[in-house]
């Protein structure tokens, strides 16, 4: 039997019957077309499909649509501003933090995460927050660098305003 | 990978929980992140689930007649972050920030952990040295049952089929005690290899337990005995290793044989017992 669901996506609000076997990403896939989501292991694995679920990084391929009626979900697509990159994203371009981009838009939204709790990560602090996301090109090198670039961009543009008022 | 169909129902309160699951081969959905993946599989296919992700109560974390009470649909990351377990209870704070990944740690409930029994789990062999008691459920009332009871074989507990875990209830360690988990993870799932709860209370008492080492968690009285009363330095931290692993069939599989799981685990003992001296 069908269940109907209420989401909002990227500050868009849809609702829709679904099977309750439906999987989070491929409702997001598949139903929404928001298709920057990956499918990677497909096994709770690879980190590929990390979305934020009520602002939490969430394996949507190990979550069922049903699951999420009633929250909010940001994925990749709903990470920039009026065509503005968010600064992970202008990151992982300023540092060559890609190869292929397959792992990328689960990197930035489990590092989207990690940044939400702490500003100032440092190494180690990224390298453990990013354990559940697999890249297969970069060796994660590339990654930590943009990381760490999009912490200091973002603590600058907090500090940027309040210098601009004085 | 999708799975079998099923029926859904998602439920606000234990009682609706409780009476959804006498229908048959209904099971509970928590944090979905070990069942979900068996359902992909196709290794289980339950006609129907009842979510508790939305029952408000089973999240409660709170202190109650000297005793820390953990809601069973608490999530590791709620347990990792509370200031009530980091104060009394450190090395669950240890213990859960090493539970898979971020995303794992935001969904999986230390109720779901202890009802799946998974040999490899982190949560068992903590609860089982925090001489922990698991509150359940059913449509008979609550019971309350010993970590050391609940525990019976390689995915098997005493929880009934049409009971509900509601909470764990851990008694308060007097001051002066001292606690670790130390865990060799699975490099790739980040499973417990071999995971070792200790903790040492200022009376001289100790409890050992142990997780991923054989078919369910349990405590290790050898080793506890080794040590009781007796001051924690390498003379008696050796004896302990000794007297470790008695009369236990221990686990050999593809990640590890028998000889090297046994090593290993005596070798996380040492650790553990050094990092509660
Ligand atoms: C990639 C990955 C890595 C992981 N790494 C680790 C690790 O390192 N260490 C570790 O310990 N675990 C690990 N896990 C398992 C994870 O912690 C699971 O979330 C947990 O074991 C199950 O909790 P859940 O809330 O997701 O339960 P679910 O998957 O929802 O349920 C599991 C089982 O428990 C039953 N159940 C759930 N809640 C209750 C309840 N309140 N009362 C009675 N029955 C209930 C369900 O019916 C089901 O049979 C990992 C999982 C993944 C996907
Ligand atoms: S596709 Fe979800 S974790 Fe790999
Ligand atoms: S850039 Fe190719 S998998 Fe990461």
């Amino acid at each position: 039997m069908n269940t109907s669901i209420h989401v909002t996506v990227n500050g868009v609000q849809y609702s829709h019957m679904v099977e309750p076997r439906l999987l989070l990403v491929n409702y997001l896939r598949d139903v929404l077309r928001l298709t920057g989501t990956h499918v990677g292991c497909d096994t709770s694995s690879c980190g590929a499909c990390t979305i934020h679920l009520n602002g939490k990084a969430t394996k949507c391929c190990t979550i069922l649509a049903v699951q999420a009626d009633g929250c909010e979900i940001t994925t990749i697509e709903g990470l920039s501003h009026n065509g503005e990159l968010h600064p992970l994203q202008e990151a992982f371009n300023e540092c060559h933090g890609l190869q292929c981009g397959f792992c990328t838009p689960g990197m930035i939204m489990t590092a989207a995460d990690l940044l939400q709790h702490n500003s100032q990560p440092s190494e180690t602090d990224i390298r453990h927050a990013l354990e559940g996301n697999f890249c297969r090109c970069t060796g994660y090198h590339n990654i930590v660098k943009s990381v760490q670039y999009a912490a200091e961009k973002i603590s600058e543009s907090a500090v940027a305003p309040a210098e601009v008022k004085a | 990978m999708i799975p079998a169909a099923f029926e859904y129902e998602k439920v606000t309160t234990v009682d609706e929980a409780i009476a959804a699951l006498s229908n048959d081969d209904t099971k509970i959905l928590a944090g979905g992140h070990s069942l979900i993946p068996a359902m992909k599989l196709r290794l289980s296919r339950p006609a129907k689930l009842v979510d508790i992700g939305g029952i408000a109560a089973l999240k409660d974390l709170k202190e109650e007649d000297g005793e820390i009470v953990i809601g069973a649909a608490a999530t590791h990351a709620d347990i990792m972050y509370h200031n009530l377990i980091r104060t009394h209870l450190p090395f669950f704070t240890e213990g859960a920030s090493m539970i898979g990944d971020v995303q794992v740690r935001n969904h999986g409930t230390i109720g779901g952990s202890l009802a799946h029994a998974d040999p490899a789990a982190d949560w068992p062999a903590l609860v089982l040295a925090a001489d922990a008691t698991i509150e359940v459920r059913g449509s008979d009332g609550s019971r309350r049952i010993k970590a050391t009871d609940f525990f019976t074989g390689l995915f098997t507990t005493r929880l009934g089929p049409n009971e509900i875990i509601t909470a764990v209830r851990i008694p308060k360690p007097a001051d002066g005690a001292k606690s670790t988990y130390q865990k060799f993870p699975q490099p790739a799932s980040r499973f417990a290899l071999v995971g070792c709860a200790v903790i040492r209370f200022a009376d001289g008492s100790t409890n050992i337990a142990f997780t991923g080492v054989a078919e369910n968690a349990f405590r290790d009285s050898g080793a506890e005995q080794a040590l009781a009363g007796k001051p924690v330095n390498e003379e008696h931290i050796t004896a302990a290793v000794n007297a470790a692993l008695q009369n236990v069939d221990v686990l050999g599989d593809h990640y590890a044989s028998i000889p090297y799981r046994t090593h290993l685990a005596k070798v996380f003992l040492r650790k553990a017992l050094w990092a509660v001296k």
